[in-house]
């Protein structure tokens, strides 16, 4: 299968540099040497917990960010020279944002909003445009007679559909989905989700789902990669990754994750929280929290190394 | 429509507008009315008093008619005001967009230079630009402007600077759109209501500032008329014919009050938060206003926590959102009860109403009971309610920065929490404080108990909400999604703490969660609600396994597992109907594909036997 997406160290760090008295700034490493690939038809699911990394890696993804280092490949192609224009990289991969109404200008109608990649990116004419605002409406399931009015009169359900047709009107091959269905109740999150599934299916898309819930990542991922700290720690595939984890954080994700019919299980160990992000450890991120750290876990951060089955895991002493 | 309204319902604002219309239309219409030439002077006719023949407000030391000069006057007043109003904010608004948009050197670079001006008094500033490019009314024009723009560029850019980070910037972004196009279509569509509040505001003020250049011979020059020029050659006549200083002095009055008054009315009119009622003083306890008589209390030793037929309703204008439409809950002691749904089904409301804590107005209690240890909370006076709260009863909400105080070091705050229901003294309070801290696992509770909120993660504040919420040993702890906003392995720390407190102490729970799972590892007992009533009720495990209501079995199914696998989810069409227009019935017919027509009408009671209870007419069967 050909790649749709091939990301190499990928990096990104946050302020840095000097200040005008020559003062070292604090730098933080957001996003720190990942590399990916993602097959045409894929669902990547990314999961991890908050400000691990997960929407800065995205935002570079979609060319919003400039990575500090590192190379995406679209479809073959290397965008590294239309780094910073985000309407280079918009007609071959989209975002679809975690709070759907603030993602929508709250002063323009949706009909606006829908015509704005179809006249930048599509260069559509007036009846052209028309003609695919019905296709796009029909594909998200929503009625025309929304489409003069206004993102407030809308349900987060019936905004987040108006975000992904937006992101899918300049037919784009990819989506990256920020945590699409965070923002919504369970009821209505199922929908969303079902939505999506019949779009790929549809549509040919490459799909890289972003999210914090283990359950629905896995449910829609055919492979799902594990941030910890801006690194990946393990990647494999869903069926296994959860249920056969290799790296000490993964297992302790999934126990955590608050399941019908199981006890509670409290993370053993003092330190629950991340590091400083300002005071790096030097050595494995987890180390603090891993029941299984050795002297070596603290030298230096172990890479990413295959463990067979299409799995990988950065950790010296796996499960 | 609407904010033209809001701006006639306010009385000062209605009356500022009529007052300013009125002088702007005959100022407008000058030119039209039969007035002799302001300019001709007759030094015959000199210092005629008001109300003589031919000039009904007299003359002036020339002989000029001051009725004409006047109206003239404060035609040209009002366009030099406006146009230099116009002009500061074109020139200032676009500083401060470019600054806010652009951010980074130039947004240095600019707002400095901004600083540099708001150094100088403005009067200085306003002098010294006349002086350099010599008196005249466009000059003053000028400096009146440049004088202005600060204000507007500070201003907007901090409004830029807001919108320039927000999710929809990015999403046109992603259409294509980039440079003055993103500017001018999204940004500045949001920053103009600022503008022309700004602009409303201000505008008094500029037409202030010109008079007062003219007043000082610096505006416009002889014989041409504007308000401070009459103003000014009045003055030295200020004895002999008062007259001439007090009609264009009413004049600038008038206008000056009726802008500012206007202005403040448009402020207000366009401000989302005043417009939405939020910024009125909430009452110290939620208003109790029921329709029917209180329903009697059950004899002998009751639950602790007894709620009947709550209703909580927001009355918003002619709109009445009835988030809670007859909750009946009771919680045994050491009991721990799940309340679940989904947002906006009125868990919060719920949960806020029992100590009377939800906002009023908008917010009032029309009908039930609430009784904690045999008590009615909902007929308590303020100050029986004030010992209760954070004593027998204290709350855990899901942001524990809105409930700690910024400025103050957390032992501190449980010190005072401590104190203020016993009298202990301070060392004691604060080894109980340490200790509660070391309860909650906080790690090093000693250093800790120094640190300020902001200087805490997520998960050690809500360590520390927790235990301001236990630290007076209540006997009922009532926690709203306390660890929503948590990671899951931050999340599973926090329940183990709580559920390990609450065995260890007896006390009752009421935990408000969207999360079957959470409820499954901590709660006894469970509560559906939907669309502000409780649809199922019983023990845990039960309901999980075997719900009867149509809504908890969708719901459940709607949840993802980890280990299921890659498949489609079931999804219940449709929404949750609006509180403030429910359908008659069941709130849950439009979408339940078992309803009939009966569902469609009259109260569905909540009825069952034993400790399970359900409200539907056509309940799921319970396997055998
Ligand atoms: N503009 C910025 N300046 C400095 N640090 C930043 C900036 N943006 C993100 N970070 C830091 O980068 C790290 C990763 O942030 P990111 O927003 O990608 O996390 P996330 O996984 O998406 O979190 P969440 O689930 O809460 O959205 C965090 O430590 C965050 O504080
Ligand atoms: S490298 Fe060491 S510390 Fe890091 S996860 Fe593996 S065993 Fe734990
Ligand atoms: S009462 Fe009727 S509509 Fe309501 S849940 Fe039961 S079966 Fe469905
Ligand atoms: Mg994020």
């Amino acid at each position: 299968m050909s790649a749709a997406l091939q990301v190499e160290g990928l990096s990104k760090t946050f302020g840095g540099g000097r200040s005008l008295l020559g003062r070292a700034r604090p730098a933080v490493h957001a996003v720190e040497d990942v590399s990916l690939r993602v097959a045409r038809g894929e669902t990547l699911g990314i999961v991890g917990e908050s400000g691990c990394g997960k929407s800065t890696l995205a935002r570079m993804l979609v060319g919003l960010s400039l990575p500090t280092a590192g190379r995406i490949e679209i479809a073959g192609r290397d965008l590294s020279e239309q780094i910073g224009d985000p309407a280079a990289f918009g007609r071959l991969i989209q975002y679809v944002f975690q709070d759907p109404i603030a993602s929508l200008n709250p002063r323009k109608t949706i009909r606006q909003i829908l015509e704005a990649p179809l006249r930048h990116l599509a260069g559509l004419d007036a009846p052209g445009r028309r003609a695919r605002i019905s296709e796009l409406l029909d594909a998200v399931n929503l009625r025309a007679e929304f489409l003069d009015r206004y993102p407030h009169e809308f349900s987060g359900g019936q905004a987040q559909r108006i975000g992904i047709a937006r992101a899918l009107a300049a037919e784009p091959r990819i989506l990256v989905l920020d945590e699409p269905v965070s923002a919504l109740d369970v009821s209505v999150q199922a929908q969303v989700l079902n939505l999506l599934a019949d779009l790929r299916a549809r549509l040919d898309l490459t799909y890289l789902f972003i999210s914090h819930d283990l359950a629905v990542v896995e449910a829609v991922s055919e492979r799902i990669a594990v941030l910890y700290f801006g690194r990946l720690v393990e990647t494999g595939p869903a069926a296994e990754i959860f249920a056969r984890p290799r790296h000490p954080y993964t297992a302790l994700l999934a126990a955590s994750a608050p399941q019908v019919g199981r006890p509670l299980s409290p993370p053993a160990g003092e330190a629950q929280e991340l590091p400083d992000p300002y005071a790096p450890p030097p050595g494995c991120a987890f180390a603090a929290r891993c029941p299984r750290a050795e002297a070596d876990c603290r030298a230096a951060p172990p890479p990413l190394r295959p463990m067979g089955g299409g799995r990988a895991a950065a950790c010296l002493h796996p499960l | 429509m609407t904010t033209l309204r809001l701006i006639w319902r306010n009385r000062l604002a209605a009356f500022g507008g009529i007052v300013l219309c009125a002088v702007v239309v005959v100022a407008l219409l000058a030119p039209l009315l039969p007035l002799p030439d302001p300019d001709l002077t007759a030094p015959a006719e000199r210092l005629k008093p008001p109300f003589s023949a031919g000039a009904l407000l007299g003359t002036d030391h020339l002989g000029r008619d001051l009725l004409s000069r006047l109206i003239w006057g404060t035609r040209l007043s009002l366009a030099v005001g406006i146009a230099a109003a116009v002009i500061a904010a074109a020139i200032g608004s676009t500083i401060g967009i470019i600054a806010g948009f652009r951010g980074g050197r130039i947004d240095n670079l600019l707002m400095r230079g901004i600083d540099m001006l708001m150094a100088f008094p403005y009067i200085l500033l306003a002098l010294a630009i006349v002086a350099v490019l010599g008196p005249g009314l466009v000059n003053a024009l000028y400096a009146v402007a440049a004088v202005n723009v600060p204000f507007f560029a500070r201003n907007i850019r901090g409004v830029t600077v807001g919108l320039a980070h927000r999710e929809f910037v990015d999403a046109a972004r992603l259409s294509g759109k980039s440079g003055a196009r993103l500017v001018f279509t999204e940004i500045l569509p949001n920053v103009l209501p600022v503008i022309v509040i700004a602009m409303s505001t201000t505008i008094g003020w500029m037409i202030l500032e010109t008079a007062g250049l003219s007043f000082l011979g610096l505006g416009s020059q002889p014989p041409q008329a504007d308000l401070g020029s009459m103003l000014g050659e009045g003055r030295k006549l200020l004895i002999t014919a008062p007259h001439a200083s007090i009609v264009p002095g009413v004049m600038i009055f008038l206008i000056v009050m009726s802008v500012n008054l206007l202005g403040d009315g448009v402020r207000d009119a366009l401000d989302p938060r005043l417009r939405s009622g939020a910024l009125s003083r909430p009452a110290a306890a939620t208003e109790v206003r029921r329709k029917a008589a209180t329903p009697a209390a059950g004899a002998g030793a009751g639950p602790l926590l007894a709620v009947e037929g709550l209703e909580t309703e927001f009355q918003v204008g002619a709109r009445v959102y009835r988030a809670v439409g007859g909750v009946d809950l009771a919680i045994a002691p050491g009991e721990c009860l799940g309340l679940i749904g989904e947002s906006g089904s009125g868990k919060s409301v719920t949960a806020l109403s029992l100590l009377r804590l939800v906002a009023s107005p908008p917010g009032v209690i029309t009908a039930g009971a609430v009784r904690i240890g045999g008590e009615d909370t909902l007929a308590m006076k303020p100050e029986a309610l004030r010992r209760i709260r954070g004593a027998r009863v204290s709350y855990i909400f899901q942001d524990p920065l809105g409930t700690l105080h910024p400025l103050l070091r957390v032992g501190d705050q449980l010190v005072e929490a401590i104190r203020a229901h016993a009298p202990v003294p301070r060392r004691a309070a604060w080894a109980r404080a340490v200790a509660m801290l070391e309860r909650v696992q906080i790690p090093n509770a000693a250093a800790r108990a120094r640190s300020y909120p902001h200087e805490l993660s997520g998960g050690m504040r809500q360590r520390v909400g927790i235990a301001l919420a236990l630290v007076n040993d209540p006997e009922l702890v009532i926690a709203d999604e306390p660890t929503t906003a948590l990671d899951v392995t931050v999340q599973a720390g926090i329940l183990a703490i709580l559920d390990g407190l609450r065995r260890e102490r007896g006390l009752s729970l009421l935990f408000i969660t969207h999360d079957f799972g959470v409820v499954s590892q901590l709660c006894d007992r469970v509560a559906v609600m939907y669309a502000g009533r409780i649809v199922e009720t019983g023990p845990t495990a039960e309901v999980l396994a075997a719900p009867r209501h149509p809504y908890t079995r969708r719901l459940i199914a709607c949840v993802p597992e980890i280990g299921a696998g890659r498949r489609r989810l079931e999804a219940i069409p449709g929404l949750p109907p609006p509180v403030d227009a429910l359908p008659e019935g069941c709130a849950f017919a439009p979408r339940c594909d078992k309803a009939a027509e009966r569902c469609r009408t009259g109260q569905i009671a909540l009825e069952g036997s034993g400790d399970r209870a359900v409200r539907c007419l056509f309940p799921e069967e319970v396997p055998a």
